[in-house]
Order: C-alpha cells, then structure tokens, then sequence
C-alpha cells in the first residue's frame, strides 16, 4: 500500500515541477514577449505567416476566431480522410495494406482530429507508415494545438478588458506546434528510443524460433516483428493527450513502452501539459495563485480516485484467490495483484495508476487492457471521464472545462451570499451562466443518450464480449469515452462495425465542435466586460474555500448525471456474487 | 473568406509538413544514429540470423526452456504482428476456464514445484507480447527445467539472477526476469553441451 502512495506522489510531484517553469514559458510563447525560442524559431514562424498571408498582429472576434478554428479542424480531417481512403497505393507501405474502409476512415478521422484517438482498428495489421506518420502523428500534434488555442483564447477572456478580440487563432496554432510540441516532443521521442522504443522504416522483420512449435497442427518456426516510425508518434500520443497508439495494445506494447521507466515518464508526460496551462492561466490573469487554486482542486479531485482504483486491482481477483493462485506483492519477487491484461514490468497499480491518468486526461492511452481491471478500477476509469474530463483534462479542453465549472461555482456562491457574482474582476452574468451549463451539459447528454440508443438496437449489443453487467460497461464505456473526446475502450466490445463507428464517430464530433464554441462565446462576452475592483464581498477565488466549491460543484454534476447508470455496470458487477459456472475449489 | 480559406490550406499544410515529415525524420535520423540498435528492434542475432527481440516475449513449451506468460494474440500466441489481449472481464466464467486449465497444466509440468502458483504465470498480458515473467514464476519453473535440462537448480536460479530487472531505483516498476534471453543462456548451454536436441529441433 506505500508502494502505492508513494509511486502517485511522485508522479504527480515530478508533473508538477516541470510543469511550473514551463507554464511560464507558455506564458512568453502566447504573449509573443521575446524568449530564446523565438530568437531561433521566430524566422520559420514568420515564414508561415508570410506565406499564408496572415498578419500575426491583427486580433480576431470570439466568433471569427471560433469558425476560422472549425475550419482548420475541417481541413484536417477531410486530409486525414483522403488519406487512408487512398492508403494501399500511397508510398511507405511496406507490408501492402489495403485502403481503410469508409466508415472506419470517418471514424478514424473524426477521432484523431478532435484529440480522441478512438481506435477501432489494430494499427500494426492495417495502417501504412505513411497513413500513421502523415496522419496520425499530425493530427495528434495538430489537435493538441488545437485544445491549447481553445484554452489560451477563453483565459485572454479574463485577462483582457473592454476588448473585441481575443487572440488570432493562426498565431496561436502555429506557436503552440512549433514552439511547445514539437520541441518537447523531439527529446522524449530519443529518450523513449534510448530506452527501446523503436524508430523505422523497415519491412516487418522475420526472426528464427530457438524452440518452434506446433499451434492447430501446424508448425510455427518463425515470429514475424511489427516495425514503424513508432516513438516520434508515441511522444506526441501522450504530451498531446492523445492516446491513438502505432500498435493495437497501445501504451502496454514493448517498442511503443519498451520499459518502467519509460512507464513512469508516460505517465508524467499525461498530465505535464494539462498542469503547465493550469499554471499559465495564472501568468496570464496575474495572479498566479488563481493557477495553483485550479490546479490543486484538480489533483485533490483526481488523488483519491487514483488512490482507490490502484488499491482495489492490487487487491487481486477474488476467483483466482479461490484456485490457490498467489496475488500476493512480493517487493523483489513479484508484483502481484489482477495480472490479467497487465505487462509484468509496470504490475498490477502501476497499470491502474496510468488507467487514472489516462482517462483523467483526454488521453486514452492504455498500459494493460482496462476490459480486465477489476471492477472498482474500472469504475474509476469510467467516473473520471464522466466528471467531463477536468482532472486536469485534455490539453486546454480540461482548463477550458473547468473554468466553466468555476464560474458556475463563482455563480453559486454569489447566490448564497446574495451578490453579484464576479470572477476575476469580471461580472457573471446570466450570458456567462448559461453558456457555461450548455458547455458542460452537452456531454452527459450525449453519453446518456448513445448509451440509450445502443443498449436498445441489435447492432449495440452483438459487439459486446464479456456477460453480465460487465457487458453493459463495455457499451456505457464506449459511449463515454467517445463523447468525452477521451479514446480510451473496453477492448473486449467489437468497434469496427457500421454501427459503433457512426454512433460513436457522432458523439466525437459533437462533443468537440459543440461544447467549446460556447466557452468562446463566453471569453468574447467577457473580454468586452469592464474590470472591476475587488470589494468586501468578492468571493476569493485562489482560497481553500473556493478549491472546495469547485470539488463540490464538478462532483455533484458528476455525480448525478452517472450514478444511475454507473450502478447498471461497474456497482453491479462489483456486489454480484461469482457466476454458477465458476465453481471455487475445495482445498 | 476566400483569404481566410487560403490561410487555413496554407497554415495546415506547413504544419503537417513540419510535424508529419520534417519532426519524424529528423528523430529517425537522430535514433539511428545515436541508438541504431533500439531503433531497430533490439534485435538479437545468432550465427548471422535473428532469432528474435529483447523485448518482445516468445511462445516457450518445451519442459527445458522456462515459459513465458499466457499470450491472447492470435492466430498464435506471441503473434508480434497482432498485439492484444483477452479483454475478458474480472468475473467472466471464460477467464476462470482459462486460468483452471493453465493451473492444471503447470501442476503437471511442475510436479516438484512448491507453493501456489504465481498470477502472472495463469494470466495474459496486456500486449500478448510480454517478454518478461516475475521472478517469483521463473523461481517457480527452476526445478522443472533444472531437472529437464540437466542443470543443477543451483545454476539455474544464478541464470535467473542474471536476467533479472529490479524495479528502477528500487521504486518503479516490478522485478521481472527476461524469458527469451533467459532462454538463449541456456539454448547456448544445451548447443555447447550437445543435449536436448540441442537447438530444440
């Protein structure tokens, strides 16, 4: 149990130091004040501008901003559509794999251009070099770029007054990409090498068993091994939030995760950037302790979540206890705990720790098949999404959401001491309200409403796998994920079919081209807004008090949009006694 | 708008020019350069020939060779160009089947083995291909393929050690022992030996 505590600790301290100086940068990056990396970078910026004939001076209205920022999201997807319609007679297709078919390829496509990352195939046996490098790795910078713009555009909201405009969403895209991700990107890419991730073009290698054997009569003698360009897209796959994987078994692969090392810095990686603009929304407003307010109701929401989900699969399964096999945690023998679909080097509460972080971020990545956590852990995983991904959430979706949180928490509190409410020296008002409520109700009904749909038609329910409310999991995780823009799955459902694609392809796109436009809508209001001075009735938002108003508020939303339907799957699952069928040994 | 449209074009491709061929290219450069073999594949070699990854597990059933864990991958297991894993649920009566009939087998491969079995022997992993075991499961095959190989169990829990990781620093990660190159240790010894059919033929 320390064991536990103390690997949460110190990936959280270690995300959170690095996170410090680099919101600062952030806030140099998108202030446009000189730093070294405009002294070297600033030529090639300028270039794109030129070339584009954008002027990076010129400010945008939230609305001019909001469709320009569509627009961009568009091209890229129709890009990455054509792309893998088109993939068997493109080049760097080693293995010869055919076009992807039109409703994988719209689902592909929505998912990766709104930071998703659902994946409905196997990339190993279906996607060329150039379809994963060209279109996956690019999407996942490029939608990270684009959950950053959203983040920096609705905080330039607060921090300006009586202004039109709120940024240029050009300028924004390309220094987020060029300056952040790129750069960050490049020195975990070769550190991920370094440590056995690999980085090629070669043809699938062909290695000679030292022992062959036999599997359905047949002779097997040789292991044919998956290659690619994997570790340039497995460093953007988790700085962006991403989680779209080179192979099938994603963040558990060995070339994509070769080591625990590389494990622990995964999971930093998660939650470095979502930190990082927790910390430059306070640069920006000027007061900083605004940025450790909000960070710290962020991890206070995640840490017992996390906690719990680790303790309940290092636990063990209790039918395996039943047979006499040994859980138990062995430091220097074995890790022990609920092993099935876990990799011995990260063991049973490092998979459910980066099971947390990767669905308390939009990530979705999986180190271990979450199909198999036990049902607590996957509960977690599922709560953690379903509290609309704030804890700290995608790259600048997760700030984006959870600022609306605060100024509906802002909003309670006035009411309870009879003010107006204010919030960073701006007035709420009932525009600000009731765009925040569209922006977070958007995605419950989504969830709810697909989960609906898919548990009441023939095609939702012959995807699943496992029986029992266990099954009904797999279809409310689905649905969850997808509209959360989150990507992560229950692998057991079958997602390649016309049905799941549309359904879920559907609840991407709304989620993400629906529920930020009103946040922009909200930072334009407020940036026209006068600043007023604090007085004695101003609620303190970087206090103790307003951390705990901002728990309260995403909890009880959370809270009681889900648990119905969280005691249908994961509650059930956990309280039924052990099917009939698998009778427990005397011994 | 026409302008705005022709910035979108221009800004998109530029980006994708420089995150989707300049980035790439620039870390497979750096890679082979500094890290050829990692970048690669950690491929091993013998006698000129790869006979496999060190980090990707392979398929082990003879009784002189340690096993590696359950693999979901199919057609076959360890199938490296098909990564997955069984995705059945913590109570599904199918992965109780599965883990009765593994237990069943190892009892009667191991009949000298003391003490329960360790989970990740009777369990799958995440990737199908996970090269390592726990160091409590190869402890647990030891008199088996001592017996088998003709080693003293002495020499072999040593082999063990040898291929053991610790947890970095001591904090992250699980002790795990390495099968395939385990494995190879001892193919080395059985070739120079001249027993077991030596190369496993």
């Amino acid at each position: 149990m320390n064991a536990v505590f103390l690997l949460t600790a110190m990936v959280l301290s270690i995300a959170v130091l690095l996170a410090w100086p680099l919101g600062g940068y952030m806030a140099q990056i998108f202030s446009g004040s000189p730093s070294w990396a405009f002294r070297i970078l600033a030529p090639v910026e300028n270039g794109f501008y030129r070339l584009a004939g954008v002027d990076p001076r010129t400010g945008m209205s939230w609305k001019r901003y909001a469709l320009l920022w569509l627009l961009f999201n568009m091209i890229g997807g129709v890009f990455l559509f054509l792309l893998l319609l088109l993939q068997k007679d493109l080049p760097l297709n080693p293995q010869h794999f055919s076009d992807v078919p039109a409703p994988s390829a719209f689902n592909t496509a929505a998912s990766f251009i709104s930071n998703t990352d659902w994946q409905d195939y196997s990339g190993e046996s279906t996607m060329s070099y150039l379809s994963q490098m060209l279109g996956m790795a690019v999407q996942s910078f490029l939608s990270a770029a684009s959950g950053i713009a959203l983040a920096v555009a609705m905080i330039r909201g607060f921090s300006r007054a009586e202004k039109e405009d709120i940024g240029n969403v050009w300028v924004d895209l390309t220094r987020s990409t060029l300056y952040l991700l790129i750069p960050l990107s490049l020195l975990w890419a070769l550190f991920l090498v370094e440590q056995g991730a690999i980085q090629n073009f070669a043809a699938y290698v062909h290695a000679h068993l030292i022992q062959p054997f036999g599997e359905n009569g047949k002779a097997v003698t040789e292991q044919i091994i998956a290659m690619g360009p994997v570790a340039s897209q497995e460093a953007i796959k988790l700085l962006g939030t991403n989680g779209g994987g080179f192979f099938g078994a994603n963040s558990a692969h060995p070339f994509e995760n070769p080591t625990a090392l590389t494990d622990f810095f995964q999971m930093v990686a998660i939650f470095l950037i979502p930190f990082a603009l927790a910390v430059y929304f306070g640069h920006e407003v000027k007061d900083r302790r605004q940025g450790w307010a909000v960070l710290a109701a962020m991890i206070l929401l995640f840490t017992p979540l996390a906690l719990l989900s680790e303790k309940a699969d290092l636990a063990g399964n209790l039918q395996l206890a039943a047979l006499h096999v040994d859980q138990a945690h062995k430091p220097a023998l074995a890790g022990g705990g609920n092993m099935e679909g876990v990799e011995d080097r990260f063991g049973a509460a490092g998979s459910a720790l980066f099971g947390a972080m990767a669905t308390a971020t939009s990530t979705g990545a999986a180190n271990s098949a979450y199909d198999s956590f036990m049902p607590l852990s996957g509960m977690v995983n599922l709560f953690l999404m379903q509290l609309g991904e704030v804890t700290p959430g995608g790259v600048g979706t997760g700030l984006a959401s959870m600022l609306a949180f605060a100024v509906i928490a802002v909003f309670l509190g006035g009411l309870m001491i009879g003010r107006t409410p204010e919030f960073l020296g701006k007035k709420i008002e009932s525009y600000e309200i009731k765009m925040a409520s569209f922006a977070i109700l958007i995605m419950p009904l989504l969830v709810l409403i697909g989960t609906a749909v898919a548990v009441s038609t023939p095609g939702g329910r012959e995807a699943v796998l496992n029986p029992g409310p266990h099954g009904f999991s797999e279809i409310f995780y689905a649905l969850t994920s997808a509209a959360n823009n989150n990507g992560s799955a229950l692998g057991g459902l079958d997602a390649n079919t016309t049905f799941y694609n549309i359904i879920t392809g559907l609840c991407i796109l709304l989620n993400r081209y629906l529920a930020y436009l009103p946040l922009l809508a909200m930072a334009g209001s407020l940036a026209r807004k006068k600043r007023i001075s604090a007085g004695a009735g101003t609620l303190q938002t970087a206090s103790p008090l307003f951390i705990g108003l901002l728990i309260g508020v995403v909890l009880l939303v959370g809270a009681l949009n889900f648990i119905p339907a969280l005691a249908l799957g994961p509650v059930a699952e956990q309280l039924a006694p052990p099917p009939p069928s698998a009778p427990i040994l005397a011994h | 708008m026409l302008r705005s449209l022709r910035a979108g074009l221009v800004i998109f491709l530029l980006l994708v020019v420089s995150t989707g061929l300049v980035y790439p290219l620039v870390v497979t450069g750096l890679a082979q350069l500094f890290f050829p073999h990692q970048a690669n594949g950690s491929l091993i070699r013998q006698d000129g020939r790869v006979v496999g990854s060190g980090l990707i597990g392979q398929y082990f059933d003879k009784p002189w060779y340690f096993w590696a864990r359950p693999s979901a991958t199919s057609p076959v297991p360890y199938d490296a160009e098909n990564s997955g894993a069984s995705n059945l649920g913590p109570n599904n009566p199918e992965l109780i089947k599965h883990v009765r009939e593994r237990i069943q087998v190892l009892q009667k491969a191991d009949p000298q083995a003391k003490g329960p079995i360790p989970v990740d022997l009777v369990t799958s992993s995440g990737s199908g291909l996970d090269p390592d075991i726990s160091v409590a499961a190869a402890l647990y095959q030891v008199p088996r393929v001592a017996h088998a190989g003709g080693i003293s169990e002495t020499t072999m829990r040593q082999l063990v050690r040898d291929n053991t990781t610790g947890p970095f620093l001591g904090l992250i990660g699980e002790p795990t022992v390495n099968v395939l190159k385990l494995n190879l240790a001892l193919h080395d010894r059985y070739v120079a030996d001249k027993t077991h059919g030596a190369a496993g033929k």
